[in-house]
């Protein structure tokens, strides 16, 4: 079913193309704590990657490695058919990876629409100079770059509260502005670090359905760690499973559940 | 009922940019701009421009560079008064060494001498934040001064070690040294408060201030989105610099005309501006002007006051005016820490609905 360079077709039909992203025997150490410990998985064109596992298991520490907030210790990051040499979280942002945090990690003090405006920094080339100025190429750009967060904005349902300081929203609205920040910049690959903890049924049904037609919409290629499983078997094509830094399945999210090694973590094993 | 947005429609993102997208709003500015450039001029007497109208509005450039770095930015600088003194000496040297060049090309270039002093010493922040980097500043505040005390070359050689600022013209009309006449001096400030105010403001609105503002209100997340914290952080100190630095030139130039660098851009004028800011609103144009007026307009009030209404003693005046000012910063800090931008704001959200708030 899988092909390494075709890709594959999901169980409903979609078609998943070839590797965005590609981590190569991952390590990472802090100090004597190993973190993640030999792992590689990849990360195809237009799919949904779930990564999951116990409390600990190393999932956000992965994450980081993958949008540069961490290095890794051993092991190589290939992009898009390059290998990434060692990088800032900025320059990784600009390569087209956009991620939402586990603790909402917001403006505070700006408004939503400008927290979505920086989401598409990357794109955005005018100089301090013009800036000053604002009238022609500022404004222009200004312009044409609120048109594609306007419709992410649109696309997320948060247009009544597009001026509202962010600090001023409930929780639930909040996750769901990081995630149009992350949209604005129209990522070639989004990651999404437990998107929907801390969240009621109804706003976790609004969430999975905003991740599913971000991804049928946008093809946006989307990377998740989540603790829901009834979430993440769903909405996921392929999950990896970690445990103690180290993986112990990789496949969809079928094989995944009955795989033997994947029961024992997540429900512990007899020691006889 | 006169502050309103209904029927105020906008069909364009342009417009919905606009620095004051209510209609009243942007027709209160142009009737500001109006009598502050047509009608004050044509009033104003010595008294009037050398008590507040020019102090007003060299201090209000100087906490519009300060609100940018420490308000936008959320990079708190203790260093104004050095910087101040930067833009000061810069415009000295350029208006001895160049005599026949305008005025307005001597403030501007030491402006971008600040700036420039600005970035060096704004590399620290790249490491630090808070009150270390304050104090970062503030031995740029000590360090700054002292070269201007010691280094002759600075002041010319002058026997006494101060600068005096030759008299100099903008288009035939004389704006520096004691001769110059009062409205040309208001004007040419007024000038340079207009641009600043109206670059600031662009700056403020978008990409470039929105960068700041992320790394303010959190920089590991404005990293992971894509903002690279060494430009962003160093044009801010490039930008505020540049602001104070033609504040400390115009203070020098046209407002003092001689300067004593210890005393007038010593420890004192770095914390007078930063209660300026703080006191108008952090993250606020409008509040560095509020700021501004406010601290400039209250000793002379409470002199008004105490002096000629009450008919205290002088020094009386004079102490309880430091008590005072004391007491304001701290209820303001407690009561509304985002100063009297917000107050302002929140005037303005009760004003549309007034009278009917339900």
């Amino acid at each position: 079913m899988l092909d390494q360079a075709e890709g594959y077709t999901t169980a409903d039909g979609r078609k998943i193309g070839g590797v965005v992203m590609e981590m190569k025997n991952i390590t990472l150490r802090f100090g004597g704590v190993v973190a993640i410990k030999d792992i590689s998985f990849d990360i195809r064109e237009g799919e949904i990657r779930a990564i999951i596992g116990p409390n600990g298991a190393g999932k956000s520490s992965m994450l980081n490695v993958i949008s540069g907030f961490y290095t890794p210790s051993e092991g190589e990051v290939w992009f898009h058919g390059a290998k990434r040499p060692q990088m800032r979280p900025f320059e990784v942002a600009r390569q087209g990876i956009a991620r939402t945090f586990q603790n909402i990690a917001l403006f505070e003090g700006m408004s939503v629409l400008d927290n979505v405006m920086t989401g598409r920094l990357t794109h955005m080339k005018t100089g301090v100079f013009s800036q000053a100025l604002w009238k022609g190429r500022a404004e222009k750009e200004e312009t044409e770059n609120r048109e594609v967060a306007e419709k992410v904005i649109d696309f997320l349902e948060i247009q009544h509260i597009r001026k509202t300081p962010v600090s001023r929203l409930p929780y639930g609205l909040k996750k769901r502005v990081e995630l149009a920040r992350a949209l604005a910049a129209q990522p070639r690959l989004l990651l999404l670090d437990e998107p929907m903890a801390g969240m009621n049924v109804e706003e976790k049904e609004d969430m999975s359905r905003f991740i599913l037609d971000v991804n049928d919409e946008f093809g946006t290629t989307i990377a998740l760690i989540e603790h829901d499983m009834g979430v993440v078997m769903d909405l996921s094509d392929r999950v990896v499973v970690m445990d103690y830094g180290k993986k112990i399945g990789d496949g969809p999210p079928d094989e995944v559940r009955n795989n033997q090694d994947v029961i024992d973590a997540y429900l512990g094993v007899a020691h006889d | 009922m006169f502050y309103r947005e209904a029927g105020d429609f906008k069909t364009s993102y342009q417009q919905d940019n606009q620095t004051f997208p209510i209609r009243f709003d942007r027709y209160r500015y142009y009737v500001v701009l109006a009598v502050a450039f047509g009608v004050v001029p044509f009033l104003i007497n010595d008294y009037w421009a050398n008590a507040i109208l020019v102090p007003f509005l060299i201090y209000a450039i100087a906490a519009i560079g300060l609100n940018i770095l420490t308000g936008y930015c959320g990079q708190v600088s203790l260093g104004t008064g050095g910087f101040m003194a930067v833009g000061a000496y810069a415009c000295y040297k350029l208006m001895t060494a160049f005599p026949e060049v305008s005025m307005f090309i001597h403030v501007i270039l030491a402006g971008g001498i600040t700036a420039l002093v600005g970035v060096l010493f704004g590399l620290p922040s790249l490491r630090i934040k808070g009150f270390y980097l304050a104090v970062a500043t503030l031995a740029a505040q000590f360090f700054l001064v002292w070269i201007f005390n010691r280094v002759p070359w600075f002041y010319n050689y002058s026997a006494s070690g101060q600068i005096s600022a030759p008299e100099r013209e903008v288009f035939g009309i004389l704006v520096t040294g004691p001769n110059a006449p009062s409205w040309a001096i208001y004007l040419f400030c007024l000038i340079f408060v207009t641009f600043a105010g109206i670059l600031a403001r662009n700056l403020t609105r978008g990409t470039v201030g929105r960068t700041w503002m992320a790394i303010r209100d959190m920089d590991i997340a404005a990293e992971i989105i894509g903002v690279n914290p060494l430009t962003a952080k160093l044009s801010a100190f490039a930008v505020s610099s540049f602001f104070v630095g033609i504040s400390g030139a115009l203070f020098f130039s046209v407002y003092l005309g001689a300067v004593e660098v210890g005393e007038a851009f010593g420890i004192q004028k770095s914390f007078l501006v930063l209660f300026m800011v703080i006191i108008g609103g952090l993250g606020s144009i409008f509040g560095s002007f509020a700021g501004a007026a406010f601290l400039v307009v209250l000793p002379v009030v409470l002199k008004v006051v105490g002096v000629d209404l009450m008919g205290w003693a002088t020094d009386i005046v004079a102490h309880f005016q430091l008590v005072i000012v004391g007491a304001l910063i701290i209820i303001f800090l407690i009561l509304e820490p985002h100063g009297l931008a917000q107050l302002w704001r929140v005037a303005k959200e009760k004003l549309r609905l007034w009278p009917f708030p339900y």
